[in-house]
């Protein structure tokens, strides 16, 4: 690992609803470039992490501070505009405009052009939605209506939308749910990919423990709200902890073994 | 593409509205508009009345050799849509002269236009003083006795009463209003010990009865004056008789003896009441005989106050027309300015003042006869009698 | 003492009437989403069906027999609105039923006139309840103490059939998640048509049990409507006991209300809403809804501008227009000036609703705003007519500002419902406010300078501000600001992970529209040269609504043909027959089920189908596609 910046860390939070324990304390770092991935059974406090990490949830007590800002109490459009993208869990898009449009509008958005009545949205960043929509390999379906898209497609355009303020940090939930298992490899090498190049850091979550130990650099393991384990993939799959909870899954095996033979 | 249904769609939408626009040589054609979809329950009788009259008209030669018609639009109760039937009448129909209106604030807007077109406007039923006073202008005449012409013909019989505690109940627009403030107004003059201890504003058409009575009974009023009518008035006796808000106590109520009003109540009918109407069934003039003769012959029903309204505009109008031998307004408005007219009450005038009509209204009181209510005691009183002093006319009216 | 307590009885005497058309409506809704407005037309039919029956069968046994048999005959009546004619529009665009259940309004009005003629009709007095029962020398009259009763135990067989039964559990579940009860298995076709039904049977019985008190009349419906929606609204959206809260708070504010303000009436449960639903969103018992699930929409075909050939025709077409006044007389212009004012106020609407997504129950405020703008101006202040077309529009503007601001707090049916709110107490403050707005009798004389006072020149002057509003409206939807609006409306969560402040956005988006309906009003002030309180009443922002649902509200300016279409058809019927109100609802009945996308909506589909037709459609398309059929 490369002695890249701190980008995100996160200390100490916490919440629960109604007297459950959601997050108990749950403090980790991430730096610039890196792929850390935040697993855990159902139940374990991902989304919540998630959604407080995005400004959908307010902690009850900690801090998250994005390159030394505090973003805890921000709105998630507010941590947007310090240079956080990201995908969700079900994607959310705009179903009435075109592929290239649901991109101009992150452009725009990110130019502070979201008031300008008078203006052509289709002369907005034009070449820019095209250059982003290359990089996810979905320039052929610019102008396609969004609504027509198959899932993975939609999947890919969520990722451009969340490139488009050139973000230090992308949030991904379920990058890959839903995905047929070539096109998870193909978005996972993408997404891996663009951190590099960019120096964007990437937190994301995932069910799919193939595209966890294959493609991150770091795993957070969380179990009812606590953070039990962190490592590389390596240190996690060794963790007995960590097997405990997932004993009986059948999920923890080796990834390199599956991915060999399914190629 | 969707350019040229734009414009080919306003293009035949207007088109078609263009009409005919020729009025043929031997015809005098009238405009007449009224809110025959929501009113049908005044407007029905009205327009059998307007209709009756039309072929008199005709029957003994039209105006002055020409055959008279009648053109009628409905309204729906909106003042806009009222001036664009006005609008279609005169513009496309060419008619002599506009007749017509129910409500005060479609009598105002049609007069308004009046004003402004320089067209001529008999307003057949609307009450409001405003509209030959405040308001008035020199195209606009009004036929039915006014709202202060009603209100200081109750006003003389409820000074006789000993009653001193009042309580109104009144819609709340301006009818009502205005129907209570003439009343409080020249009842304070007549009587200046009376004490105004309750007033209740229930909406329009839309009455919650129970609370209103028990409200204006807490308020334990001698005397009340009403002004709902309709259905409002309808819940408001059936709601006061079971709750005894009546017995004991004296009421005056606005146009209720009016059969449109008194027939519904059938034997809820208060009995008592203060009121002006119309009890056709006791008039026995001639010139009232002959009109019911009439109107009994052509519909076989019985006359409402609408079908007299609806009457005796038409035959103003057709009066005017043939006295000024001309379809010019000016020359309508000098025809007339004091023209004298027969009616089923007697003779009226349009006053040259105000272009009020004198056609006055029946007073009497209110009684139940075979499950029926009726009214008894009636008096004819004639406009005339009931308004204010020329002197005092020219401070409201504006000039010409 | 004993007068409050009978104020109080009274009150509860009115919710219980109350209680038992909202609860119907309050059911229907719930489950269908259907926002029944001929709710009023059903508890009209209810008092006219009752009518007959308890004035042809005499004796106890008549007329109770007659009540119940009166709301069976107008249930089974719904079942057939609903088989004939709801069925095959519940995939239609949001509120397009809303429009069918208008037609039908229209229609049952004119048509009870035709059957029962036009006289108000008093029904008999209930056999055991004619008099009154003395409480401490108040007389409470002994119909009120049945209806009292009978609130609560209609609120308990109610409470009973949801709880206890089958049916009532899927009813529910129907209620909180439609899809999953499809998911079930349940005969979903069956479940609607029988809650409809049962809606429309409590509907008609309210109405039924209102013989011993009313006076039947055709404009039964209207009286009722707005005040059931009203309470339905502050009790919460398909919420039984709500419905019942809300019913008796309305009445008893109102009971007590009028002691003090006697004028309090015609507001109140206007007043009552705004604050219910700036304090609590989603009424008394209402739940949050889930973050609506857009249910996707006809249409897929992204909005584009307009291609070069296609504003070539536009030009065309508003050329054709302008020269009108060559060849149509005074009456045809002024048609059209109507016309064309309507196309702005409609397009205003529609801006807001389908760039929006915000449907106003009560855009008539702005428009009526600004045309008392004007009034205000010309009359009171003796501007110029340029002078007030300019500053009129911008009390429209300063009420948009206002009232804007809470209403974008909400959305769906309660955005709607507190726009209605907002206008009906902007209505009501010009209706009561005499010494300034001239109240009913409105304010008059405000004629259009000379320049402008030829038919021709008027026409050529709203035509021309028409066409300008249009297509600013249209730069605007495809400006970076009406992508973010459209943004906004597709998906809330991603415009706010995309750093757009939605509220703000719509908001501004409530303001433009709300300008644009001044406009609209400024210019109808001058064309009538009159301004009324009913230049904003609930029947005009209807107008406005049905003009957008017509034309589609899923096209960029489809309101610009319903506008067209409606106002030219409404203009001419009324001009024609005194039944304009059947034919016009049937119209509006025949067009929703020929074509549930709207006219525009329809052509447009057409289109796209024919230029897709050459490359296979996808099957996300083909399945929408099934879906609506």
């Amino acid at each position: 690992m490369s002695m890249a910046p701190t980008l995100l860390s996160v200390e100490g939070l916490t919440k629960s609803y109604g007297g459950v324990h959601a997050m108990r304390g749950v403090s980790f770092e991430l730096r610039a470039g890196e792929i850390l991935a935040l697993i855990g059974p159902n139940g374990a406090g991902k989304s919540t992490c998630f959604n407080v990490l995005n400004g959908q949830i307010i902690p009850d007590s900690g801090r998250v501070r994005l390159l030394g800002e505090e973003t805890t109490g921000k709105k998630p459009r507010a941590i947007w505009r310090m240079g956080v993208g990201r995908t969700f869990q079900i994607t959310a898009t705009f179903p009435t405009m075109t592929v290239r449009e649901n991109v101009q509008v992150a452009l725009v958005s990110h130019g502070r052009q979201l008031f300008n009545l008078w203006a052509s949205t289709a002369n907005q960043a034009r070449d820019e939605a095209g250059r982003l929509l290359d990089l996810v390999g979905m320039g052929a379906y610019a102008e396609r209506p969004c609504g027509e898209l198959a899932y993975g497609d939609l999947k890919r355009l969520e990722l451009a939308i969340a490139l488009a303020n050139q973000p230090k940090l992308l949030l991904m939930d379920e990058p890959t749910a839903g995905m047929a298992p070539r096109e998870r490899i193909e978005l996972m090498r993408l997404t891996a990919r663009i951190a590099r190049e960019q120096s964007i850091g990437v937190l994301f979550t995932e069910h799919d423990m193939d595209v966890v130990f294959e493609h991150s650099d770091r795993i957070l393991v969380l179990n009812r709200g606590t953070l039990i384990a962190e490592g590389s993939p390596q240190e996690v799959r060794g963790n007995a902890q960590v097997r405990a909870i997932y004993l009986g899954d059948g999920l923890l095996y080796d990834a390199r073994h599956r991915e060999g033979a399914s190629a | 593409m969707r350019g040229y249904v734009v414009g080919a769609g306003l293009a035949i939408a207007v088109a078609t509205m263009a009409g005919n626009a020729m009025a043929q040589s031997g015809e005098v054609k009238i405009g007449e508009i009224n809110s025959y979809s929501l009113l049908p329950a005044f407007t029905e009788p009205y327009r059998k009345g307007w209709q009756l009259a039309v072929e008199e008209v005709n029957a003994s030669g039209g105006i002055n050799g020409k055959k008279l018609v009648v053109v009628s639009k409905d309204d729906g109760g909106k003042p806009a849509d009222a001036q664009t039937a006005a609008n279609e009448l005169v513009s496309s129909e060419n008619v002599a002269m506009l007749t017509g209106t129910f409500l005060s604030n479609i009598g105002l807007a049609v007069s308004d236009f009046a004003n402004q077109k320089k067209v001529f406007f008999l307003a057949a039923e609307p009450l409001t003083d405003a509209i030959t006073w405040s308001k008035g202008n020199r195209y606009t005449f009004r036929l039915r006795p006014s709202n202060y012409m009603q209100a200081s013909m109750l006003v003389e019989e409820a000074a006789k009463l000993p009653a001193k505690r009042w309580a109104t109940i009144a819609p709340n627009y301006e009818y009502g209003q205005s129907a209570v403030a003439v009343f409080k107004k020249l009842m304070s003059e007549k009587r200046p010990d009376i004490q105004w201890v309750d007033e209740q504003w229930p909406p329009q058409g839309k009455i919650d009865a129970g609370p209103v009575v028990q409200a204006v009974a807490a308020a334990n009023p001698e005397a009340i004056l009403n002004v709902t009518f309709g259905a409002d008035l309808v819940k408001l006796v059936r709601e006061g008789n079971t709750r005894g808000l009546f017995k004991d106590r004296k009421v005056v109520s606005f146009l209720t003896g009016e059969p449109e009003y008194l027939d519904p109540l059938k034997e809820e009918t208060p009995e008592g009441w203060i009121v002006t109407g119309y009890p056709w069934y006791s008039l026995k003039t001639p010139e009232h005989e002959a009109f019911l003769k009439a109107y009994q012959a052509k519909y076989n029903d019985y006359p409402r106050l609408g079908s007299i309204v609806g009457y005796q505009t038409i035959k103003s109008a057709a009066a005017i027309l043939a006295k000024a031998n001309s379809t010019d307004p000016e020359k309508l408005i000098a025809a007339a300015e004091g023209i004298a007219v027969p009616s089923p009450f007697g003779e009226i005038t349009f006053r040259k003042i105000d272009h009020q009509s004198t056609l006055g209204a029946f007073i009497g009181k209110t009684a139940l006869k075979d499950g029926k209510g009726i009214m008894v005691d009636t008096v004819y009183r004639k406009g005339s009698d009931y308004l204010p002093g020329d002197a005092e006319i020219e401070k409201l009216r504006p000039k010409d | 003492m004993a007068f409050y307590v009978v104020q109080f009885l009274t009150g509860l005497a009115s919710a219980a009437a109350l209680f038992l058309v909202a609860s119907g409506l309050s059911i229907i809704f719930g489950v269908t989403r259907i926002v029944n407005f001929a709710h009023g037309a059903f508890y009209m039919l209810g008092a006219y069906v009752a009518f007959t029956l308890t004035e042809r069968f005499s004796g106890a046994l008549g007329f109770w027999g007659g009540i119940v048999v009166a709301a069976l005959v107008v249930a089974a009546v719904g079942v057939l609105v609903e088989m004939v004619l709801l069925r095959r529009i519940y995939h239609a665009p949001e509120l397009f039923q809303l429009l069918a259940t208008f037609g039908l309004t229209l229609m049952v009005e004119d048509l009870v006139v035709l059957i029962w003629g036009p006289d108000d009709l008093v029904g008999r007095r209930a056999p055991g309840f004619r008099g009154a029962i003395d409480f401490f020398g108040q007389n409470v009259p002994s119909y009120d103490l049945f209806l009292i009763a009978l609130g609560p135990v209609v609120l308990g067989v109610l409470w009973l059939l949801f709880q206890r039964t089958r049916w009532g559990i899927l009813v529910r579940a129907a209620t909180q998640d439609r899809d999953m009860v499809a998911a079930l298995g349940v005969n979903q076709k069956w479940l609607f048509t029988s809650v409809f039904a049962l809606g429309v049977f409590l509907a008609a019985l309210g109405g039924a049990l209102q013989i011993p008190r009313d006076a039947v009349n055709h404009a039964m419906d209207l009286r009722v409507i707005v005040e059931v929606f009203v309470v339905v609204v502050i009790g919460g959206l398909g919420s039984i006991i709500g419905a019942f809260v809300a019913a008796v708070l309305v009445s008893e504010l109102n009971a007590f209300g009028i002691l003090i303000f006697p004028k309090i009436s015609i507001i109140l449960v206007f007043l009552v809403m705004a604050v219910v639903l700036i304090v609590r969103p989603w009424g008394l018992f209402g739940k949050p809804e889930a973050p609506a699930r857009r249910t996707p929409g006809l249409t897929v075909n992204p909005w584009r501008p307009l291609t070069s050939n296609e504003r070539l025709a536009a030009i065309a077409a508003l050329i054709v227009a302008a020269a009108l006044p060559f060849f149509a007389g005074n009456y045809a212009l002024t048609v059209g000036s109507e016309i064309a004012i309507f196309v702005i106020f409609a397009a205003s609407l529609h801006f807001l609703m389908s760039v929006g997504g915000l449907a106003s129950f009560g855009h008539a405020a702005y428009f009526g705003l600004g045309a008392y703008g004007v009034a205000l101006l010309a009359k009171l202040a003796g501007l110029p007519m340029i002078a007030c077309l300019l500053l009129g529009p911008l009390l429209g503007l300063a009420g948009a500002a206002v009232f804007g601001f809470f209403a974008v707090q909400l959305s769906g049916v309660y955005f709607a419902m507190l726009t209605l709110a907002f206008a009906q107490i902007v209505w009501s403050i010009a209706f009561q406010w005499v010494s300034v707005t001239g109240g009913d009798n409105g304010i008059l004389g405000v004629w259009p300078s000379s320049w402008a006072a030829s038919p021709s020149h008027f026409y050529w002057l709203s035509l021309g501000i028409a066409a300008l509003a249009v297509v600013i409206l249209r730069i605007i939807v495809f400006s970076p600001f009406g992508f973010a609006l459209r943004a906004t409306r597709d998906s809330p969560l991603r415009s706010e992970a995309i750093g757009i402040n939605g509220k703000r956005i719509q908001w501004t988006a409530f303001v433009i529209a709300g300008t644009v309906a001044g406009l609209a009003g400024a210019l109808f002030a001058y064309l009538k040269g009159s301004v009324f309180p009913d230049n904003m009443g609930i029947s005009l922002s209807v107008d406005a609504l049905v003009m957008v649902l017509l034309g589609g509200v899923e096209t960029v300016s489809g309101a610009v043909i319903g506008a067209i279409v409606y106002k030219a058809l409404n203009i001419w019927l009324i001009s024609k027959t005194d039944l304009s109100k059947l034919v016009l609802g049937a119209f509006v009945v025949l067009i929703v089920v020929a074509f549930p996308k709207g006219i525009v909506g329809t052509l447009e589909t057409i289109l796209y189908r024919r230029r897709k037709s050459t490359s296979s459609p996808s099957p996300i398309l083909t399945s929408r596609i099934e879906t609506a059929e």
